[in-house]
């Protein structure tokens, strides 16, 4: 055994000069889990929600959730407690969530995410979002407050809002999923539903979180931290990233506050999404089909507004964080009413918002507007002179525009946020008349499917890339709507109005782009090289996270900065050192554009794209809620989320010994040690005569 | 509840070195000097070894099954070939050093015979390498899990122990036969006791059952005792 010892020290040393650590004895105990996403803790002004585990994880004998008998056995019949259990997605709601966080048998939850969505719906998210931070309350249309008039998201059951102290993963149906299986299947079913025998399979999950009871609390303790250690430890951060923005001409980035003499129509759309777990929000119809639709305005508006410009301005804002109860607009709004953002709310025209749009029902779409303002005459005047605009911009087109009557609220939009600081005309364009029409808001189903985009067997990801598919065609149609009605809006002559259309092509790339495969060859020809490198096979995902020192912007939100920087600006023939600092070139300024270096298309037969670089009025702007600049965490009116820090997300399998095998083991372990000692005590006591030798005579004590 | 296996392991593989310790050595100075001496000289053996292994290591050709197959049989053999020259090695650094405990003592005899040495150092050579082999097997047997998710015996744990007594224990013979030997040069003995300990490491290294192997070596292990 020496050397073998020493080869297995050896081994060991060996792989921890190559970074592996675990040692092999590890490597024929343990099944480390890979692509498994958690459910991690995030905090707001009075609560935490989410999921952790205790500081050394949680084990859990595994139990295979199949049947109404398997529930059964994990809650009272199993004789082998905790269970850690393995269920599909039919199983995961809320009665049963509830079931499992009340009982003291249960160690922690694992869904395996099938390939296709529950037919029923699913929504983990509440049934009124962003209930507290939206426009209405006492003060503002009391009677709309709380979703009383109408409930957005019946399906919603609020469990991504339930705090579980047991930790539940999410995994692929992949190769871990079939070795869990087994394991389960080779040991744990017991014949005849009996008991199974011993050894048993379990499984352990890591998710510990740094972070209790509320942000309040979790900043405190960062802020001590941070200014009584050495070494702080943070233990929560804000949710943050970026706004997008962008306007038809360019607005001058350093003069802030109110701009005289300009009125500016505003579209505005949100970025992200979420889901019960973190990172996985695929949120294909709650955003990405808003900001597509958006992008594909901006690109059907460049050509009208170079030939025929419009007398007033139009911005385009994609808010981040709209989940969260509104990061990115009440951000913006906040600036904007501070006078630390380029306009002011006083020089908004009007506004129209994009909200879920891909699915639209007998070709219908709303248009929502504030019952509350409307009272006002002049904003009733605005807002039906918009509504007439868009419906006669939407003539001709394969849908009809209705308003849903008047006693509606908004639904949850960025828009509410602004109707909290200023009366502002404005509608938001949804596929709903008044529940939304997503079945999967804010869940994991939420994704390419549920909107229709797949594509025809054996086509190659190129022409995938280039297949026109239905929802694209229709969401084109939604782009061109608007972007003949923010035409409208702006001044513009109807006269030009047939010459502004979207086009399908370029939707249906982006839908690709964002819902399929983020890492195509239309994308890396348009986004800078940094973030090529970022593009992976996985889809794209719009959970907001949080600030990153190394990656400090989202990847989407700059793949979305980078399109929309094609799609409004122009391409120079700066080289890439005078595209990063063009300054003291003429006719160049940073204060009106941005410059941005782009990788471009790869000619067939080379593998590096000819850069160039873009000047286009795109900018970026922090989505960080006010209430982390005001340091007001426990802010009523300001968004307060924030993401618990974590050191280890882990999931493993492995057996479990019979109480009777260690007890066995101690046993004998016992016994060795008792009979060595008297052995050696009377061996050692009758020394000199057992070893008396006469060849060589002992000549010290024994 | 796999702080039981972790104790019991641990029982089992150094119980015995324990109570050797506690009643035929922890009352003599000397003689606990001699045990630590050897359990540094069996370390710089190791420590030569691994910086063998490891240059070899980097030098092969990684990918290559059957050439890591051959290269962990030459750093086996390497290994015992090179624990038994420090066992040499420690061997006359003690006959020096029982040279100045003779000439120091009053009745110019020493006080320790080399017999005792040959035991005493014997075991510190058993003890280091039962630490080595074993410590980490102990460290995991904390779990939570045990062996046997890929078919392995559950009695991994327990078999490990046993292996590590026996290491131990046959290293205290060694010791024993080796100093016997190289006192009378007869070092056909010596040949002996290096083929053996090369044998033993031979059925435990490519031997892919935990349970033969243990059967086997304490096979060899009861050969030795007579």
């Amino acid at each position: 055994m020496g050397p073998q010892a020493a080869s297995l020290v050896l081994l060991i040393l060996f792989f921890a000069c190559n970074g592996v650590n675990s040692s092999s004895v590890q490597q024929k105990i343990y099944v480390e889990l890979k692509n498994t996403f958690p459910c991690v803790r995030l905090l707001n002004a009075t609560h935490q929600i989410g999921c952790q585990s205790s500081i050394s994880g949680d084990t859990g004998i595994l139990h295979v959730l199949e049947t109404e008998s398997d529930l059964n056995w994990v809650l009272s019949s199993g004789p082998n407690p905790p269970y850690l259990v393995l269920m599909d997605a039919q199983y995961f709601n809320r009665s049963t969530m509830m079931r499992f966080r009340d009982s003291m048998r249960v160690a922690g939850v694992v869904l395996v995410i099938p390939k296709s969505s529950p037919p029923q719906g699913f929504s983990p998210h509440n049934s009124c979002p962003n209930q507290g931070t939206g426009v209405y309350s006492k003060n503002y249309g009391p009677e709309l407050a709380d979703c009383n008039t109408t409930v957005w998201n019946p399906l919603g059951d609020g469990l991504s809002y339930e705090d579980f102290n047991f930790p539940i993963f999410s995994l692929h149906e992949d190769n871990d999923t079939d070795i869990i299986r087994k394991c389960y299947q080779d040991h744990n079913v017991g014949v005849n539903n009996s008991a199974p025998q011993y050894p048993l399979c379990a499984m352990q999950l890591f998710s510990h979180m740094h972070a209790v009871k509320d942000t309040v609390t979790c900043m405190r303790r960062t802020d001590i931290q941070s200014r009584f250690s050495i070494s702080p430890e943070i233990v929560c951060d804000a949710l943050t990233d970026y706004n997008v923005w962008a306007s038809i001409r360019p607005l001058n980035n350093t003069a802030k506050g109110h701009l005289n003499g300009e009125k500016l129509v505003v579209a505005a759309t949100r970025l992200d999404s979420r889901s019960f777990f973190w990172d996985e929000a695929p949120g294909a119809e709650s955003g990405v089909a808003g900001f597509v639709t958006l992008l594909a305005t901006v690109q059907a508006l460049r050509a009208v507004t170079e030939t025929a410009p419009t007398p007033n301005n139009i911005l385009f804002v994609f808010f981040q964080g709209e989940a969260f109860d509104y990061i990115g607009s009440s951000r913006m709004v906040y600036d904007m009413k501070n006078g630390k953002f380029v306009i002011d709310l006083d020089n908004i025209h009007s506004l129209i918002e994009i909200g879920q749009v891909a699915l639209r029902r007998d070709s219908k779409l709303w248009l929502h507007s504030d019952p509350v303002s409307r009272k006002n005459s002049s904003i009733e005047s605005e807002v039906k002179k918009l509504v007439s605009n868009m419906q006669h911009a939407g003539a001709g087109l394969r849908f009809s525009l209705d308003e849903p009557g008047v006693t509606q609220p908004l639904p949850p939009s960025s828009f509410q946020r602004f109707l909290r600081e200023g009366v502002i005309p404005g509608v938001v364009l949804a596929d709903h008349q008044s529940a939304f029409n997503n079945r999967y808001y804010e869940s994991l189903y939420d994704n390419a499917e549920y909107l229709n985009v797949t594509y025809p067997p054996n086509l190659s990801p190129e022409e995938q890339l280039e297949f026109v598919t239905n929802t694209a065609k229709d969401v084109a149609e939604v782009a061109t709507l608007v972007a003949r009605s923010l035409y409208i809006q702006a001044g513009g002559e109807k006269a030009n109005l047939p010459n502004i259309s979207a086009d399908p092509k370029m939707v249906t790339q982006m839908l690709y782009g964002f819902l399929v495969q983020p890492n195509n060859s239309w994308f890396r020809a348009l986004v800078a090289p940094d973030v090529v490198q970022k593009l992976g096979p996985r889809p794209l995902q719009y959970y907001i996270g949080v600030h990153d020192k190394s990656d400090p912007i989202k990847t989407s939100t700059r793949i979305i900065q980078y399109i929309l920087a094609n799609f409004t600006g122009t391409v120079t023939n700066l080289s890439q050192s005078q595209c990063q600092n063009p300054e003291n070139l003429p006719g160049e300024s940073k204060d009106l554009y941005s410059y941005l270096w782009v990788q471009g298309p790869v000619a067939p037969n080379s593998t590096q794209g000819e850069g160039y670089c873009i000047r286009a009025p795109v900018r970026l702007s922090r989505a960080v809620s006010p209430a982390f600049e005001l340091q007001d965490y426990g802010s009523k009116d300001y968004s307060t989320w924030a993401e618990s820090r974590w050191k280890r997300i882990n999931a493993r399998i492995f057996l479990v010994a019979s109480r009777d095998l260690e007890m066995l083991t101690l046993g004998v372990g016992v016994g060795v040690l008792l009979v060595s000692l008297l052995v050696t005590y009377f061996i050692n006591a009758k020394a000199d005569v057992l070893f008396s030798s006469s060849r060589e005579p002992s000549s010290t004590a024994y | 509840m796999t702080v039981a296996v972790f104790f019991g392991c641990a029982f089992i593989a150094f119980g015995p070195a324990l109570a050797l310790f506690i009643f035929t050595i922890a009352r003599d100075p000397l003689r606990v000097i001699i045990l630590i001496a050897g359990a540094f000289f069996w370390l710089l053996s190791l420590l030569l070894s691994s910086l063998v292994w490891f240059i070899a290591v980097k030098a092969s050709r990684q990918e290559e099954a059957t050439a890591q197959k051959g290269l962990l049989i030459f750093g086996v053999m390497f290994s015992v070939v090179l624990q038994e020259v420090f066992r040499f090695a420690y061997y006359r650094l003690l006959r020096k050093a029982n040279e100045g405990l003779a000439a120091i003592s009053e009745e110019n005899l020493s006080p320790i015979s080399i017999r005792q040495m040959a035991y005493v150092a014997g075991l510190g050579f058993g003890i280091m390498s039962g630490a080595f082999s074993m410590i980490n097997i102990l460290s995991d047997s904390l779990g939570p899990g045990t062996v046997g998710i890929f078919g392995d015996s559950q009695y991994y744990f327990i078999t490990s122990a046993f292996m590590t007594l026996a290491m131990t224990l046959l290293h205290t013979f060694w010791g024993v036969v080796f100093f016997d030997s190289c006192e009378r040069n007869r070092w056909w003995a010596v040949a002996v006791v290096l083929s053996l300990h090369l044998l033993v490491s031979g059925l435990v290294s490519p031997s892919p059952s935990h349970r033969s192997r243990a059967v086997r070596t304490h096979n060899t292990c009861a050969d030795k005792r007579p």
